[in-house]
C-alpha cells in the first residue's frame, strides 16, 4: 500500500468520525471543535487529490473565519443543558420528518450512478510544476469573470448592510471621538471662575 | 543533502523503500527544524530580559550560569516541575486542549519558511495562502483557554484577542495581497528570488507604508506590548491564561514566542529580501561579504526585527482597547485598500522604478 492511501484511510476516518461526534456531542463547543476537525479532515482529503488551493481556503475561511464567530457566539450562549433537553423532543416530529427527506435525497442521488468512477474518471496526476491556483485564476478571470463579479458584488452589499443593520440605532449609542479626546485644549473643559474668599468670620 | 541521507539509510535498511523513506526524512526535517527553534525562543526570554534591562538601566538576569545564561533553563525545569492546577468546574479536556491548538500552529506554519535557495521543508505552490490559514488558526487556543477555564478574566481577555485577532489578520492579509501583486506569486521562495539584487530591490522600498502597517499589525498579532491588552495586568489580571500553570501555560509562552519569530521572519522574507544579501549588485561590497552565508542574512535580518520587538516594548505605554480597533478599522483598513489600487495601477502600468 502506498502512503498516501495510508494517509487517505487516517483522514476518512477522522472525517466520518468527527462528523458523527459533531452531531451527537452535547456540548455546544465540543461539537463547534469536532466540526473544525471535519473541516481539517475535508482539507487534508482534498490535498490528497492535489487541490491545495481548495483546501488552503477551506481552512482560511471556514476555520480561520466562520468557525472563530461561532465560538464567539458559543461563548455567549447559556450553557445549561436542561433548558436544551426540554426544547428537544417537541421539535422531534418536524426533524424525523426532515431527516427522512434528505435520507431519501442523498440516496437517490447517490445512486443515480452519477457518481460512480465510471463517470467522472480517476483525477490525473500532475507533476510537482503544476499549479492548482493557475488553473483556477486562469478560468475565474477569463471564462466566468462576469459570474466572479457578480458574487463579489453580492458580497458586497451583504456586507453594506450588515453594516447598516448595525447603525440603525445611531442616536443611542455612546461612542467616543478619539480625535476631539486628544485634540481637546484646557480651556475647552474648564472654565477659571473667580471667586472671592470668604472671611474667617463668615465662613464659622 | 535530503537525497543523499535516503540513499545511505536506504543502504543501510534495504527494505526501507521509497514511502517510508519520506515519511522518515519528513519526521528528521520537522525534528531539525523544532530543536534550533526552541533553542532561539529559550534564549529569545533571556535577551528580551537583557535588552529591556539595559534600556531601563538594570543588569537583567545574572545569577543562573555566567552573565545568567543559563537562565532558560532554569525556567525551563521550574515550569516542569510545577503543579498543573486545575479550575473547579472547568473542562478538563477543553481546558488541556486549548494550549495544544495554540502550540500547534505556531510550530506548523515554519513548515514553508525557505531559510535560503533550496533550504525549506515544503516548497508549497499557496504557502503564504498557507500561513495565513495556520496563522488563523492560532485563535482557537486562546478562545478555548478563555472559555474553558471557567472564569472572568480570561474569558474577557479571550474575547478582546479574538476580535484583536479576528480584525489584524484582515489587515495583514490585505498588506500580503500588495506583495503578492508585485511578486506575482503566492510561493514565498518566488516572492524572496523576485527580490534578488541588493538592498535596493528589496520591497520595502515600493511598499513602505505597507511594511509599516504589517508590523504594527505583527504586534499585534503576537500580542506584543504596545498592544498587549489580551493580558493587560492593569486590567483583567493575566488574560486568557490566568488559570494555567506550569508546563500547559509553558505552551501557551512557548507558541508565543514562536509566532514572534516567525513574525519577524515574515517580515523579512516579505519586504527584507529573506536570504539575500543586501550588498548584491554593489560593485566592492558584493565581494567582500561574499564569505558569508545566505542563512547569516536571514538570521541577522531577523534578530533586528526581534530586537524591535524588545526596543519597542521598552519605548511605548499601553494602548487603549478601543483605540487599537479604531487604529485597525479606520485607518489601517483604507490605507491598505487604497494601496492595493495603487498597487495594482503602479504594477498594469509600469510605472515607477520598481515594477
Amino acid at each position: 500500500m502506498e502512503f498516501s492511501s495510508i494517509l487517505f484511510y487516517v483522514f476518512s476516518f477522522f472525517f466520518i468520525v468527527s462528523s458523527i461526534m459533531m452531531i451527537t456531542s452535547r456540548n455546544t463547543a465540543k461539537a463547534a471543535l469536532f466540526l473544525i476537525l471535519t473541516f481539517f479532515s475535508a482539507a487534508s482529503l482534498w490535498l490528497l487529490l492535489e487541490a491545495e488551493f481548495l483546501a488552503i481556503t477551506l481552512i482560511l475561511i471556514y476555520v480561520g473565519a466562520v468557525m472563530v464567530l461561532f465560538m464567539f457566539v458559543i461563548k455567549m450562549l447559556d450553557t445549561d443543558k436542561s433548558t436544551l433537553r426540554a426544547q428537544f423532543t417537541r421539535y422531534l416530529p418536524l426533524g424525523i420528518f426532515v431527516s427522512i427527506i434528505v435520507i431519501a435525497q442523498m440516496v437517490l442521488v447517490l445512486n443515480a450512478g452519477q457518481f460512480d468512477l465510471a463517470m467522472t474518471g480517476v483525477p490525473e496526476k500532475h507533476d510537482a510544476s503544476y499549479s492548482n491556483i493557475t488553473a483556477i485564476a486562469e478560468q475565474l478571470y477569463t471564462l466566468y469573470v462576469y459570474p466572479f463579479e457578480l458574487a463579489a458584488i453580492l458580497l458586497l452589499i451583504a456586507i453594506i448592510a450588515a453594516i447598516t443593520l448595525v447603525h440603525r440605532n445611531e442616536s443611542r449609542s455612546k461612542k467616543q471621538n478619539i480625535s476631539e479626546q486628544i485634540n481637546v485644549q484646557a480651556k475647552d473643559r474648564m472654565r477659571m471662575a473667580s471667586i472671592k474668599p470668604k472671611s474667617a468670620k463668615e465662613s464659622k | 543533502m535530503w537525497q543523499s541521507l535516503v540513499d545511505s539509510i536506504h543502504n543501510l535498511i534495504p527494505w526501507f523503500d521509497g514511502g517510508l523513506a519520506d515519511v522518515v526524512i519528513i519526521l528528521i526535517k520537522g525534528l531539525a527544524l523544532i530543536f534550533p527553534l526552541i533553542i532561539a525562543m529559550a534564549y529569545m526570554t533571556y535577551a528580551e530580559r537583557k535588552v529591556i534591562g539595559f534600556m531601563q538601566l538594570r543588569i537583567g538576569p545574572n545569577r543562573v550560569g555566567p552573565l545568567g545564561l543559563l537562565q532558560p533553563f532554569a525556567d525551563v525545569f521550574k515550569m516542569m516541575f510545577k503543579e498543573i492546577i486545575f479550575p473547579t468546574k472547568s473542562n478538563i479536556y477543553l481546558f488541556l486542549l486549548a494550549p495544544i491548538l495554540a502550540f500547534v500552529p505556531a510550530v506548523a506554519v515554519w513548515a514553508v519558511v525557505p531559510f535560503g535557495e533550496g533550504f525549506y521543508i515544503a516548497n508549497l505552490d499557496v504557502s503564504l495562502l498557507y500561513v495565513m490559514a495556520i496563522g488563523s488558526v492560532g485563535v482557537y487556543g486562546i478562545v478555548l483557554a478563555g472559555w474553558a477555564s471557567n472564569s472572568k478574566y480570561p474569558l474577557l481577555g479571550a474575547l478582546r484577542s479574538t476580535a484583536l485577532l479576528i480584525s489584524y489578520e484582515l489587515v495583514i492579509g490585505f498588506v500580503i495581497v500588495t506583495v503578492v501583486m508585485i511578486a506575482s506569486s503566492v510561493n514565498l521562495n518566488t516572492v524572496v528570488e523576485k527580490q534578488a539584487g541588493g538592498i535596493l530591490n528589496w520591497y520595502w522600498i515600493p511598499l513602505f507604508p505597507m511594511m509599516i502597517v504589517f508590523w504594527i499589525g505583527a504586534l499585534v498579532e503576537t500580542n506584543r506590548a504596545p498592544f498587549d491588552v489580551v493580558e493587560g495586568e492593569s486590567e483583567i489580571v493575566g488574560g486568557t491564561h490566568v488559570e494555567y500553570s506550569g508546563m500547559p501555560f509553558a505552551l501557551f509562552f512557548m507558541a508565543e514566542y514562536f509566532n514572534m519569530i516567525f513574525m519577524a521572519m515574515l517580515a523579512v522574507l516579505l519586504f527584507f529580501g529573506g536570504w539575500h544579501s543586501p550588498f548584491e549588485g554593489i560593485p566592492l561590497l558584493e565581494g567582500w561579504f561574499e564569505f558569508v552565508p545566505d542563512l547569516f542574512w536571514l538570521l541577522f535580518k531577523m534578530s533586528f526585527f526581534l530586537f524591535l520587538y524588545f526596543w519597542i516594548r521598552a519605548s511605548f505605554p499601553r494602548f487603549r482597547y478601543d483605540q487599537i480597533m479604531r487604529l485597525c478599522w479606520k485607518i489601517f483598513l483604507p490605507l491598505t485598500i487604497v494601496w492595493i489600487f495603487v498597487v495594482a495601477l503602479m504594477t498594469q502600468l509600469h510605472i515607477g522604478p520598481w515594477f
